[in-house]
């Protein structure tokens, strides 16, 4: 195991370190020029060239590259273009509405996808069965705008019970208002979120239900429920912790819609600003601080299912990912 | 020339860069709702979609940084009112010589920055060859460029020296920021003379302004201002209707407007806008080089139609680049107004008969994208083939403005009285005329206004029978509000919005 976690760790440090170089060389080829959106549309060549100067894109790449990991290595994301305020802070202060937002809007889609695509399998012959399975299509095929629209149109704008968008300017210093501000964004990523992960509950626990080592469990004598929880739940977990740590970085990547539909100050929006106003520290920032999440996402993923899954630590069923 | 760059509209990643070119001020109507009791230490919460990039307007602040500072933390010499007349500000007192090219200002007493310092001709001297500096980036850098030398000869005087006469220079200076000549971190932290001080800037949400007890003048009639920033009007407008936010700035689309005119909790304003809508050919690529052409394409499309489409009722229609608040207004419609049949006779004049095709880059933002595809289908009409190519507002810069790139654009220009763009040569559009030219640049020569005026009446006639761009239409402005707030601007003119007056009662 620790051999496991030394060689996946490693893994990490490579995918992160090709990563950056990708991402540092994709947004360089990119069309357009930084220096656009610092100066006005009628500027001259010499204000745009001043413009370049003050911010170093007028250095040759390999420069700029060999900069920014310099500074990364010193864990300092940079200094934005456009605003002149450092990126590390300015990410931190992102993640400070978004990671609540996405592990929030996580739990509560895990807490409820996993008991309904449980009974969705389960009871799959029931009318409630049937009926959760249907809504779990649908939900699917619902838009994450659109519900969210919906919501504010239902909770804030008609019965006023939460506010229709916004974060409080001081932050967590009103946990109150912060609370209360993201109630409908976490709803929302939540309900859409959880469609599909019902989906995948069911079909797992359908495996399970279907599966040999189950009925000879219960051939054995083993109550239903104590086969389920000693055999059931164990192998019904592995795929779906896998899903699960999928849904979680796409979620955080995703949280952008959410993000500007309740107009919260998030990540995505930083990355959607620094996108629009070419700001290269600021989409680096954003990208590299993602990409780490993600990836220790996986990592994370990958070491529970070896800890819930003991032949994948045996290496039998295609071990070391 | 002025940018509004980076709004972001409708949908969370369009950008948008209109033009804002502009050379003097001027336009009219005031706004106020109710009188009445109001809440002097009130907080106003004022809905944007335009957060500024940083703080300083000389390093691309862009528009959000003029809507949320300019008049409330930073004075100029003059200020620029929403009516569009010019008052003096920190100036008391100017004299312009005989020969029109020296002016003398002197200053306000007892004005002090919010740092504390006094201000003195320094900062005046300072903040001017900030925007005329070398490596400075400010959008009017060229427009100062009439100062020939800035002479201090005490605390309270500054003399200025230009190098020809230029009757737009004192409209020119209610654009630039006073600022202390020591102040540092510009485009993070402020130091101006205005009514409010910075609070607090929490990037992607919220600005804060509190009112600034050393004011020199009136004290603002609240004591707190919160810009708070949204990506799309959607939520700009639910946060009206949850009273998040007090008045929006912008951004109104025709389809939300009615679920505030039919409640009595809001007021719908309808100001004066000098937003305009242009069909921009590029004059100098065939086959627009030919007037006849150019003249076609206005007559086949039906201005109306379109501005009916886009705003359902709201807008006017105009017949050249001067919207009716510019004094050398003069009603153009007639010229080329929609008429299909004559459109197809002007292009067989044109040897055009069986019609061309041309490529029209349309910036990916509201409206451009609905209007190119409403132009492609009038077009078709006259047998003229329209394919549309969809450009960011960054490939509009590089390929239309700077290297010119194009046979035809659409692209909104927000400014007032920006028709004397038709006299550059080197402008995007390409439109070259040497009377115009020439009009145009005696009438910065001028010494009277009615003179000024006369010569740029002239203008527009010229540039409107040569159809020099197709001018589709005037934007609406709008502004929204609850109906406990008065004195707030309905111009929003150059992008202002002065706090000061606001009451909430």
């Amino acid at each position: 195991m620790a051999r496991y976690l030394l060689r996946r760790f490693v893994f990490l440090l490579v995918s992160l370190a090709l990563a950056s170089v990708v991402l540092f060389v994709l947004l360089r080829m990119l069309p357009g020029d930084p220096a656009n959106a610092l100066t006005a549309v009628g500027a001259t060549d010499e204000q745009i060239a001043a413009a370049r100067r003050s911010i170093g894109s007028d250095r040759p790449l390999p420069e700029q590259f060999t900069h920014w990991i310099g500074q990364l290595l010193r864990g300092d994301l940079g200094t934005s273009f456009v605003s002149s305020l450092p990126v590390g802070p300015e990410v931190g202060a992102r993640l400070n509405v978004t990671v609540p937002l996405t592990l929030a809007a996580f739990v509560l889609a895990v807490l409820i996808a996993v008991p309904a695509g449980f009974l969705a399998a389960y009871r799959r012959r029931t009318w409630y069965g049937s009926l959760l399975s249907g809504v779990s299509q649908l939900g699917i095929a619902i838009p994450v705008f659109w519900l969210g629209m919906i919501l504010i149109a239902v909770f804030a704008l008609n019965a006023r019970w939460l506010p229709a968008g916004g974060f409080p300017p001081d932050g967590w210093d009103r946990p109150g208002e912060a609370i209360r501000s993201l109630v409908l964004p976490v709803l929302t990523i939540a309900l859409v979120m959880s469609a599909s992960l019902i989906r995948y509950v069911r079909s797992a626990t359908l495996d399970v239900l279907g599966s040999d080592y189950l009925r000879t469990a219960r051939a054995l004598g083993s109550s239903f429920g104590r086969a389920m929880w000693r055999h059931g739940l164990r192998n019904a977990s592995v795929p779906v912790v896998s899903i699960l740590g999928i849904e979680l970085a796409s979620t955080l990547l995703g949280a952008v819609v959410v993000e500007s539909v309740f107009a919260l100050p998030g990540l995505g929006s930083l990355l959607a600003t620094g996108i629009a106003q070419h700001d290269y520290p600021v989409i680096q920032g954003v990208l590299f601080v993602s990409t780490l999440a993600v990836l220790i996402i996986g990592f994370a993923a990958d070491l529970l299912q070896r800890i819930i899954d003991p032949r994948l630590r045996r290496g039998l069923s295609g071990g070391n990912r | 020339m002025s940018i509004k760059k980076s709004s972001l509209y409708a949908s969370a990643t369009a950008v948008t860069l209109a033009l804002t070119l502009s050379a003097c001020g001027g336009a009219t109507t005031t706004g106020s709702s109710s009188g009445g009791g109001h809440d002097p230490d009130a907080t106003v919460n004022i809905g944007s979609l335009y957060e500024p990039q940083n703080l300083d307007n000389t390093a691309g602040g862009g528009q959000g940084v003029t809507e949320a500072l300019n008049g409330n933390v930073y004075e100029g010499l003059f200020k620029l009112t929403d009516d569009g007349e010019v008052e003096k500000l920190l100036a008391q007192d100017h004299k312009v010589s005989a020969d029109g090219l020296t002016y003398t200002f002197t200053l306000r007493d007892k004005v002090t920055f919010h740092s504390g310092k006094k201000l003195t001709s320094q900062d005046v001297k300072y903040s001017l060859e900030k925007v005329t500096a070398k490596d400075s980036q400010s959008a009017r850098k060229a427009n100062l460029g009439v100062i020939d030398s800035i002479e201090t000869p005490d605390a309270r005087t500054v003399k200025v020296k230009l190098s020809k006469k230029s009757i737009s220079f004192v409209y020119q200076l209610s654009y630039v920021w006073i600022i202390n000549s020591e102040a540092r971190d510009l485009k993070t932290s402020e130091d101006g003379t205005g009514p409010y001080r910075l609070g607090k800037w929490t990037r992607g949400s919220a600005l804060s302004l509190d009112r600034f007890a050393g004011y020199w003048g009136g004290k603002a009639a609240n004591k707190q201002v919160v810009f708070r920033y949204f990506k799309d009007a959607t939520a700009l407008n639910n946060a009206l209707l949850t009273n998040a936010v007090d008045v929006v700035t912008s951004g109104q689309s025709p389809d939300a407007l009615d679920q505030f005119r039919n409640n009595p909790a809001y007021k719908v304003n309808d100001g004066d806008s000098t937003t305009k809508l242009l069909l921009a050919f590029n004059d100098k690529a065939k086959p627009f080089t030919d007037v006849k052409v150019r003249q076609a394409v206005s007559a086949a499309i039906d201005d109306k139609k379109l501005l009916e489409s886009i705003w359902g009722g709201h807008g006017k229609l105009i017949g050249s680049m001067v919207p009716p608040t510019d004094p050398w207004y003069e009603d153009l419609t007639a010229i080329d107004a929609y008429d299909p049949e004559r459109a197809k006779k002007l292009l067989a004049e044109a040897g055009l008969k069986d019609g061309f095709s041309f490529t029209l880059d349309t910036p990916n933002y509201d409206p451009h994208p609905t209007a190119a595809t409403f132009i492609k289908s009038q077009l078709a009409k006259v047998g003229i083939e329209v394919k549309i190519n969809t450009i960011t507002s960054d490939e509009w810069y590089t390929k239309v403005y700077k290297n010119r790139a194009f046979t035809a654009t659409l692209q909104e220009h927000v400014n007032d009285r920006d028709l004397v763009w038709y006299g550059n040569p080197d402008f995007y559009w390409g439109y070259d005329d040497k009377q115009v030219t020439r009009w145009v640049e005696q009438a910065e020569q001028a010494s009277t206004t009615a003179e000024q005026t006369e010569l740029l009446k002239k203008v527009n006639r010229k540039t409107a029978e040569d159809a020099a761009s197709d001018w589709l239409y005037l934007y609406p402005q709008i502004v929204v509000a609850s109906t406990k707030l008065s004195g707030y601007p309905l111009n929003g003119l150059n992008s202002q919005f002065h706090a000061y007056d606001i009451k909430k009662g």
